[in-house]
């Protein structure tokens, strides 16, 4: 019974014997293939497993070769019911690529729709926020609350770091070519301003994208394909008021402070190098004072406001239209970093545009 | 016949909370194996004592002679190759298609070649009617058809035991009806011994050779034996409501 399994090429007719089971069907799986027999003989099979079945079913269809079945009744049976079963389940054929015209249409019109389901996304939070307007006791307030914890306090740290280590290297950097002209003294100025305009909300925007973007596409992705969304708006919850609004929201009030955050830490790292290079701190704040005016400061403010809009309308949509299984989770998360980090740069770069436009 | 897993006062504790003790049974070669019992009563815990997940409290179990939770390395390889689990959810890898999911223990497990992988892998998949989801990830399938593709990996290697949880659940009676009819060939014509958590009474009733019942306020064993037997002879209140499907 235990009689290796062993296969030998007649007249182009395979001829198997003794155990045909998986271990051997692996052992001969490319030679059977290669010999492409005309005919398969397999009466003499005492034992077939259904891998040895699979291998016989699979050589006669590839090479259209005929085949006698074993004589003994249970291996004929295995492949009898493995014949019925490979019969169910079609090999699958590749769909063919469709040429190259056809794909620029399908991908245009793809372009064209998701940008009618992100406009179409943009409204249905506009109707929820005024909604909410009308009916504030709607609005999830613990939620609020939450999320502005998880995206601002337990941020602070972070935003505390990276701003220290911005001003100190900015400032550091600029001093070398500075010194070359003796215009140390207007480090403060530079950094200030690039600071305060520029770096200081792009800094927290990348640090929002990163911390909370990503967070809230995974958690309602994970919402999504558990069809707890589905089931909150069967509850006749809307799930905009529900979901998205707390996150927006929190998302918009936490940027600015975030911003802040970084700026002031920036700034005083650029005044410990300042403090390093010889020039008093009350210098320095003479400096800032004469240079940079509160104008810098709250247009900063402002803009970082509209990257936290950005961000969290990104990292919500991208959780809500997470497709199925673990992976979609994923995607999303990184879908909503990338695209928040895209859409902040193209923004600013607009509103640069705009504020240079207004005098700013 | 001899015993394929033998059971001897099994015991299982979840911190202070004792979830069964003192079950002792036995499983011969070849025969369809019940474990019944209510929602809660601990059968899933059973099945993941059986095949060495989880480690008793008391007792010890042993499947192919073997303890398979103290078992490492190569010998382990060698015995989870020769048992198929079918999981109560599913458990198919979501980043993977049906095929690939089938296809996976035999990647483990055998030499065979890629292509052939695949062509055992649509076999399977045809034998639990799923020829045609082959490429389907398991997040664009039904429930009914996660249970099937799971059962599907669980004999991709032509197992000599099969534990199956809850395979019908949430399965049309055509298709469920089609499982037993499965389950009853690989039982007869290969010898593959079955352990099968269900509560359709019609399927334990058609396929079961002997079964267990399982009760949360006994902890333990309350009933053993031919399910056709017990639903005629039982003494026991329990056992007959469920038999007769009694409400209690
Ligand atoms: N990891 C765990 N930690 C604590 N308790 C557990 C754990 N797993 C199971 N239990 C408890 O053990 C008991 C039995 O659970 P089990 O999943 O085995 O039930 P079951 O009989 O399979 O039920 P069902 O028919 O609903 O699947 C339950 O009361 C459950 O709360
Ligand atoms: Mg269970």
């Amino acid at each position: 019974m235990t009689e290796p399994g062993r296969f030998s090429l007649t007249d182009g007719a395979a001829v198997f014997e003794g155990t045909l089971d998986i271990t051997a069907a692996a052992a001969m799986w490319r030679q059977v293939m290669q010999a492409a027999p005309r005919a398969i003989d397999a009466r003499k099979i005492t034992r077939l497993d259904s891998a040895g079945a699979v291998l016989l079913l699979e050589a006669a269809r590839l090479h259209n070769a005929t085949l006698t079945p074993p004589e003994d009744a249970t291996a004929g049976g295995v492949l009898a019911r493995m014949q019925k079963a490979l019969a169910a389940a079609p090999p699958i054929a590749q769909a063919p690529q469709p040429d190259p015209v056809t794909r620029l249409g399908l991908a245009v019109i793809a372009g064209g729709q998701g940008l009618i389901r992100r406009i179409a996304f943009l409204g249905e939070v506009t109707q929820g926020v005024a909604n909410t307007f009308w009916r504030p006791w709607r609005l999830r307030r613990v939620e609020v609350l939450r999320h502005l914890d998880e995206a601002g306090t337990r941020g602070f740290g972070l935003c505390m770091l990276l701003g220290a280590l911005l001003g100190v290297i900015l400032s550091f950097q600029s001093s070398i070519p500075m010194r070359k002209f003796g215009a140390e003294i207007f480090i403060p100025q530079l950094v200030g301003i690039s600071l305060l305009r520029e770096l200081g909300p792009l800094m927290a925007a990348i640090i929002l994208a990163g911390r909370s973007a990503s967070a809230y596409a995974a958690e309602l992705g994970t919402m999504r394909v558990n069809e707890e969304v589905d089931a909150l708006s069967t509850m006749g919850v809307d799930t905009v008021q529900w979901l998205v609004l707390p996150r927006i929201l929190a998302a918009v009030l936490v940027m600015p402070v975030l911003a802040l955050v970084v700026n002031i830490t920036g700034l005083l790292g650029m005044a410990l190098v300042m403090g390093s290079l010889g020039f008093p701190a009350a210098l320095v704040l003479a400096q800032l004072r004469e240079w940079v005016d509160p104008g810098d400061l709250i247009g900063g403010l402002v803009k970082a406001a509209m990257f936290g809009l950005a961000i969290g309308l990104i990292g919500c949509r991208a959780g809500l239209r997470a497709g199925g299984g673990p992976r979609a989770v994923g995607d999303a998360a990184t879908s909503a970093v990338v695209g928040s980090i895209i859409a902040v740069v193209v923004m600013d770069g607009v509103l640069a545009v705009i504020f240079f436009r207004m005098g700013w | 016949m001899e015993p394929v897993i033998e059971a001897r006062d099994l015991a299982m504790r979840f911190g202070e909370k004792t979830v069964f003790k003192n079950v002792s049974f036995d499983v011969r070669r070849g025969e369809i194996f019940v474990i019944l019992g209510g929602s809660g009563c601990g059968k899933s815990t059973l099945l993941k004592l059986l095949i060495g997940l989880h480690r008793p409290s008391a007792g010890h179990a042993r499947v192919l002679g073997e303890e398979l939770g103290l078992l490492t390395g190569q010998p382990r390889r060698h015995a989870l190759s020769r048992i198929g689990v079918m999981w109560q959810q599913g458990a198919l890898l979501g980043s993977l298609n049906l095929i690939e999911n089938v296809a996976l223990p035999m990647e483990q497990h055998s030499a065979l070649p890629p292509e052939a992988r695949i062509a055992l892998a649509r076999a399977k998949l045809g034998l639990v009617g799923l020829g045609d989801a082959g490429s389907k990830l398991p997040s664009e399938i039904s429930g009914g058809m996660l249970k099937r593709a799971g059962i599907a990996r669980a004999m991709a290697l032509d197992a000599d035991i099969l534990f199956l949880d809850e395979p019908s659940a949430g399965l049309d009676p055509v298709t469920s009806a089609g499982l037993d009819a499965l389950i009853m060939s690989l039982s007869r014509e290969t010898g593959t011994t079955f352990i099968v958590v269900t509560h359709e009474l019609q399927s334990i009733l058609a396929i079961g050779d002997r079964c267990i019942m399982l009760d949360k306020s006994a902890q333990g064993i309350i009933a053993e034996g031919d399910p056709k037997l017990l639903r005629d002879t039982a003494t026991d209140p329990t056992v007959r409501a469920f038999f007769r499907r009694e409400a209690r």
